[in-house]
């Protein structure tokens, strides 16, 4: 692999650049807004804006979870400068029903997938202090069932995706004494299917994405031993096509977003050299827009948000020069991680 | 409708029933952007949207206003959980709600809110709507034979009210449309672990087999029915061994195609797990292993070098199995 082919920083302007399109629309508060520090030419042309339009309006209600795809791709590329943090604090502060859990934007109600989105941000920027943690938790442990099972709000859908974002959640907060950890290992390990994967209910069909939410609960709560690895690993290997991309399941297209689900597992269960890293930098890479900024799904699609940060946090977990690294399971920086953890940013060495 | 895309929108500001309500615009912050000409329709229906929803306002222009709001965007989950108290609240016949679903499934089959939706009324409406959901997904199947949502859904309901009799040919018949289609293959295995009518893996293993080695020697590059065969033999790795028609189909792909990875993979667990292989195994290895020119080794570790070769984007995996080979084997 090597550097400067990655057009890092058109990424950070495309970035910029959608959440400024999707705050104008709301006629909300611009949380990412230091595009004025930009030459004027690098700003998004008012017909590209038109053309994201739609998109944004349909992100309106996660836009919690865009804000923690576009943040935790400018950590990874250096530039959480371009931040106006305490506007993204207050802004997230203001998400927050009196239940403890947190709405994918304002006035909108509560979920567990924008809890975690929530708690991951404000980790990111290194201001958990000002949540109250008790309560967020609290909200969290309620969602759990008696199965170990956990809903993803009042309305109860349950779903491995569910688990993934209340254990994380809890794990960043201290709070994973709050639950029935064995009963949450326990269904996870009942979604487990005969090829070693898992789906997102007993019996479901294994998908990268569940997979990922189930071996990174797993991984959090000390409980691996529960995955059959090698199986498991080489049905992710499998997952590589002649293009060098990865797909969610046998005989779908490739797609980024995989680079992701998969990487971090095959990394979670030690199992990563199986796969040729090379060729699937190589796709990342050329599905990049080059002039605009911005990574698709597949080479020569349409960029957005969303696979934007999976590809740059794909080439993370493959060590791509110039990216920090990130951490597979909680899919935060791996500097903060270590500052949830040990309270202090760790020096690696053996990163460059 | 006064939505009907043919009448053209009306907005709201100039309906008669909405006169009364002052719309809520999205909380404005310090440092407005000017906005730009984009949807009014999205804008002015949300912020009446907000207003009814602030007002808890559960009447049936309220909820005309989440139909509409959905219409312009289903992912929203706000307007999807504000519809279900309104229909709670008000009585709203379910069976009505379930054809509102209908209408707009189709063309939004992959959001998770509506499948929510659709649990939350199917939930409520209980057994007699077993059908009903059956049917749906299979309407849905028919236009995404992969769809996630879909699948989760279809197990829900039989195992929350059964209808498990005709499943098991169901599956047949989209294998049959794509044998490839590896959703099926876990239905199917879905179906003969959990249905109560077919007797287990143990009921079913001996003509399940038989299906899954007709499906590999049609194509036997596709990855779903060698994974459906092993699965018949979960946990038992001496009767996996033992069972004659899983050696057998090995020897028949690597001696007729060329395709034969996964073959050679299945091979490769039998003889780790201690299966003694015959003459014709052996030769049709060898076979293999002179024309690519390959050093001698013992069968298993040149199983392995003729795998790192056939597939060299997994070539570490396949070292991997050859330095894992039982000392005896290797």
């Amino acid at each position: 692999m090597e550097a400067g082919e990655l057009e890092a920083e058109k990424h950070v302007r495309f970035i910029l650049a959608v959440e400024k399109v999707l705050s104008s629309l709301e006629r909300s508060r611009p949380l990412f807004l230091r595009l004025l520090l930009l030459p004027l030419s690098n700003q998004p042309s008012v017909d590209s804006q038109r053309k994201d339009d739609f998109e944004a309006l349909a992100m309106e209600h996660l836009r919690m979870n865009g804000a923690y795809w576009g943040l935790t791709t400018l950590y990874l590329l250096h530039r959480l400068d371009a931040v106006d943090l305490d506007e993204v604090v207050s802004w997230v502060l203001e998400c927050q029903h009196e239940s403890g859990g947190f709405a994918g934007n304002i006035g909108h109600d509560p979920h567990i997938l924008y809890t975690l989105s929530a708690v991951q941000v404000l980790a990111l920027l290194d201001k958990l202090d000002v949540l109250d943690a008790d309560k967020v938790s609290n909200y969290v442990a309620r969602l759990q069932n008696e199965d170990g099972s956990f809903s993803g709000d009042e309305w109860g859908e349950i779903d491995t995706r569910f688990s993934y974002c209340a254990i994380c959640c809890l794990s960043i907060l201290h709070h994973l004494d709050k639950i029935n950890v064995e009963k949450a290992v326990n269904y996870i390990v009942s979604c487990k299917n005969l090829d070693g994967g898992f789906g997102c209910t007993p019996g479901a069909e294994s998908h990268a994405g569940q997979i990922f939410c189930c071996i990174g609960a797993l991984a959090i709560t000390g409980s691996l031993n529960h995955v059959d690895k090698d199986l498991l690993g080489w049905w992710l290997c499998e997952r590589q096509v002649k293009s060098g991309g990865l797909n969610g399941r046998p005989e779908k297209l490739p797609d980024v977003c995989y680079s992701w689900w998969v990487l971090s597992s095959l990394i979670i269960i030690d199992r990563v050299h199986w796969i040729d890293k090379n060729k699937l930098a190589r796709f990342i890479l050329d599905c990049q827009d080059k002039e605009n900024g911005g990574i698709s799904d597949r080479p020569d699609d349409a960029v957005d948000v969303f696979h934007t940060y999976f590809g740059v946090a794909g080439l993370s977990l493959l060590e791509y020069p110039g990216i920090k690294a990130i951490d597979p399971a909680y899919a935060l920086p791996v500097d903060t991680v270590n500052k949830i953890f040990f309270g202090r940013l760790i020096v690696r060495t053996w990163r460059s | 409708m006064s939505s009907d895309e043919d009448e053209g929108w009306v907005p709201f500001s100039r309906r008669p029933g909405w006169s009364d309500v002052v719309p809520i615009p999205q909380d404005d912050g310090p440092n407005p952007v000017v906005p730009i000409a984009y949807r009014d329709e999205f804008r002015e229906t949300m912020d009446y949207f907000r207003a009814v929803y602030f007002a808890n306002e559960r009447s049936y222009r309220s909820l005309q206003l989440t139909s509409e709001a959905i219409k312009i965007n289903p992912g929203n989950y706000t307007v999807w959980h504000f519809r279900r108290l309104i229909i709670d609240s008000l009585n709203v016949d379910l069976w009505e709600e379930l054809e509102y679903v209908d209408e707009i499934a189709s063309s939004n089959s992959k959001n998770y809110q509506i499948w929510h939706h659709r649990r939350w009324l199917a939930e409520k409406l209980g057994t007699g709507s077993a059908n009903k959901e059956l049917e749906f997904t299979k309407k849905i199947l028919a236009l995404d034979a992969k769809n996630y949502h879909a699948w989760s859904h279809r197990q829900w309901v039989l195992q929350a009210f059964g209808g498990w009799e005709d499943e098991l040919d169901y599956c047949c018949q989209l294998l049959d449309d794509d044998i490839f289609n590896n959703s099926a293959w876990n239905q199917r295995y879905f179906v003969i672990t959990r249905s109560p009518l077919l007797g287990g893996l143990q009921g079913t293993r001996e003509s399940e087999g038989r299906y899954a080695v007709e499906a590999i020697l049609k194509n036997p590059e596709n990855e779903s029915p060698w994974r459906y065969l092993r699965g018949l033999y979960k946990g038992d790795p001496d009767l996996l061994v033992g069972a004659s028609l899983v050696s057998e189909v090995c020897l028949k792909v690597l001696q007729t195609s060329h395709n034969c990875i996964f073959a050679l993979c299945l091979l490769l667990d039998l003889l780790s797990h201690g299966l003694q292989p015959c003459t014709e195994l052996r030769t049709a290895v060898q076979r293999l292993s002179s024309e690519m020119e390959l050093p001698d080794a013992s069968l298993p570790g040149t199983v392995c070098s003729i795998l790192e070769r056939m597939d060299p984007m997994r070539s570490n995996y396949w070292a991997w199995r050859r330095s894992n080979l039982p000392c005896q084997a290797s």
